[in-house]
């Protein structure tokens, strides 16, 4: 058994930048106030003074220049971690991520490479109001060409990262902001995991959830409470939306019947609509109840608590909706 | 500077191998053979010639959407590329790019680019790269008086002047951003080059259909690049000969007179150097004509390549999207 710790994601995600530029001369770091400022969450904390000025670029507030310029530095050799403070300012550089990044390996008949990634933040819960709190991954999910990583864990954080910044694609990596702090256990060594499996975060019979990032812990919250009344609920989580394990995810709604598929993205036209599909289209025969979802609410996300909080779902809404796919039961 | 009769005469065949290849591609497209957008070079071709001359091999460049000049002035094959605007899995993109994403990595072209100024952050980002490496490669960024205004290039001229990266920046203002004049989307009292020499960078206004004159400037940008001294810009005032692309009928019919393009016509680039080259006595009529059968057998060796090349399979859909 390899030697464990207790550490939080936003170390995990520093370990796992550290040993990714210690291990390959070509990682580079590049964003905003990420060097002399140790990063504005302080995931790269320590990073400059380590691996010097060269490697953890400060870049001027030029999303669209800065994620384009790793798209070339990917081109031409080099692996660079590039940061999007937070994944509302993406908006700013989605020509360079959508029609650059994750098209030039297709659209040069597979000559080129873009080994590129990007972290951004998602999530709602600080008070920072619309723009800078939305989810957008549904965004880059929907694009050919991109892969799309958002963990719940230091495990799978750093796992994840070290496989995105290995991987010979563009990634973007979403971190939630109110998960940083969320600790978990972290083995010593060296280690990776794979892009495209899921990891189930709690086995049960009666109900499935499929929750991404920062939904994790509500659907762990949730399951806890559900016990109580005697339902155990399955927690599934995706890892990376591309790609998508959805081996894991139909196995998990075959053997319960039942899922609720939680998401932070606004729920229109994203995430768990997607999911939902899929088991409509893979598992329909297996269903004992409709699928049911839940994900941010469709409003720009207001600033004063008591109406942000109210636009993300909580574990009591899930334990509910998990209640109502048990008819009369309850 | 010293410009010798080899440089003179690779000079002329490129830029009348340019010529020829976009005519063949005008004529192949009207006979449905070449198939997707096409935007041809004709009349621009001393700024590519010029600028590719001026670099090393390895060097880099980043491309357009009107970029086959650029693409065969850097050593690009033109079987290839024909084949690619033709479809064929002998395309340089095995069909999946056309005209518009015809790329050569192993000969550090990086690609035209389908989005007007999007070549910006992938030329200044592989400056970064070769400044990391310390590898001593340049890079020229091509891009027109159109994406001039797209506000990416503010980004990178900053960056670059910051971190003194090796790229040049090379605006080909042919006097048209798609279907509109330079003088109605551009302010014009104020040369491009002053954006660039405002983050600090060395500027240069060049004629683009004097050859020499652009490879005189270029040499000295990537002089300055190499020596680590930083980004430069160019401005290369050409004329663009033809529409926006293939199917342009504004462009004769109400945005450029009859009047304005005869007066182009006697300044147009690959005739004035070959009077020139005449006049001075630099080459002979023989040693012009031996370059220019060369030119068509290389064409007409492209054509029968293209022929002998099928179009891609439908199961290749799904290959490249993921290295």
């Amino acid at each position: 058994m390899p030697e464990m710790r207790e550490i939080t994601i936003v170390e995990a995600l520093r370990e796992a930048l550290a040993e990714e530029m210690s291990r390959d001369p070509t990682v580079f770091l590049m964003g905003e106030d990420i060097g002399r400022a140790n990063g504005v969450f302080n995931v790269t904390a320590g990073l400059q003074d380590e691996f010097g000025k060269e490697r953890v670029i400060d870049t001027p507030i030029s999303e669209a220049g800065f994620t384009g310029m790793g798209v070339g530095a990917a081109l031409t050799g080099m692996r660079p971690v590039i940061e999007i403070l937070f994944c509302d300012f993406m908006t700013l550089a989605m020509d360079q991520i959508v029609n650059q990044a994750a098209k030039l390996h297709y659209m040069t008949g597979g000559q080129a490479k873009v080994p590129l990634v990007i972290r951004t933040l998602m999530g709602a819960g600080r008070g920072a109001a619309a723009q800078h709190s939305q989810s957008l991954h549904a965004w880059v999910a929907h694009i050919p060409g991109l892969k799309v990583v958002m963990p719940s864990t230091p495990y799978d954080a750093k796992g994840l990262l070290k496989s995105a910044i290995r991987d010979d694609n563009p990634v973007v990596f979403f971190e939630d902001k109110m998960s940083y702090q969320v600790k978990g256990l972290v083995p010593v060594g060296e280690y990776t995991i794979p892009l495209g499996v899921a990891d189930v975060k709690r086995v049960g019979g009666d109900v499935t959830f499929i929750a991404t990032s920062s939904m994790v812990q509500v659907a762990l919250a949730a399951a806890e409470m559900l016990a109580q009344e005697g339902i155990s609920a399955e927690v599934v989580d995706p890892r990376t939306l591309k790609p998508l394990d959805k081996e894991t995810i139909l196995e998990s709604v075959k053997k319960t019947g039942r899922v609720v598929i939680i998401d932070e993205g606004y729920l229109s036209y994203g995430v768990t609509a997607e999911i939902a599909a899929i088991i409509a289209d893979e598992a329909f025969d297996y269903l004992d109840a409709p699928v049911k979802r839940l994900g941010a609410m469709d409003v720009p996300v207001p600033m004063v608590p008591v109406l942000e909080q109210a636009t993300v779902p909580n574990a009591e809404q899930l334990v509910t909706t998990a209640r109502s796919l048990f008819g009369r039961r309850y | 500077m010293e410009i010798d009769r080899q440089l003179l005469r690779e000079m002329y065949y490129h830029m009348r191998r340019i010529r020829r290849f976009e005519e063949t591609a005008e004529e192949l497209y009207k006979r449905g053979t070449v198939v997707g957008l096409l935007h041809l070079y004709i009349g621009e071709e001393a700024v590519a010639t010029g600028v590719c001359l001026a670099l090393r091999d390895d060097d880099y460049i980043t491309s357009t959407h009107r970029g086959h000049g650029h693409l065969l002035a850097k050593g690009g094959d033109p079987k290839r590329l024909l084949a690619e605007l033709c479809g064929r899995v002998g395309g340089y993109c095995r069909g999946k790019g056309g005209s518009m994403h015809a790329a050569d990595l192993s000969l550090g072209i990086l690609g035209a680019n389908g989005v007007v100024g999007g070549g910006f952050g992938i030329a200044t980002g592989a400056a970064l790269s070769a400044k990391m490496r310390r590898s001593g490669q340049v890079v020229a960024c091509f891009f027109g008086d159109g994406a001039a205004n797209q506000g990416l290039f503010m980004e990178v001229l900053n960056m670059a002047a910051i971190w003194k990266l090796p790229v040049i920046y090379v605006c080909e203002n042919n006097g048209f951003g798609q279907y509109t004049r330079y003088e109605e989307a551009t302010v014009t009292d104020q040369p491009i080059g002053a954006r660039a020499a405002a983050f600090g960078l060395p500027t240069a206004q060049v004629d683009g259909n004097d050859v020499i004159a652009v490879y005189q400037a270029a040499i000295q940008a990537v002089q300055s690049a190499r020596a680590g001294e930083g980004p430069s810009f160019i401005e290369a005032r050409t004329y663009r000969l033809r529409g926006h692309h293939m199917g342009d009928v504004g462009f004769a019919r109400r945005y450029r007179t009859k009047e304005e393009l005869e007066e182009h016509l006697k300044q147009e680039p690959v005739g004035r150097f070959h009077r020139w080259l005449l006049e001075q006595q630099l080459l002979t009529e023989a040693e012009i004509e031996e370059l220019e059968a060369r030119i068509e057998t290389e064409l007409q060796e492209a054509i029968e390549f293209v022929n002998s090349s099928p179009v891609p399979d439908v199961s290749e859909i799904m290959e490249h999207i993921y290295a």
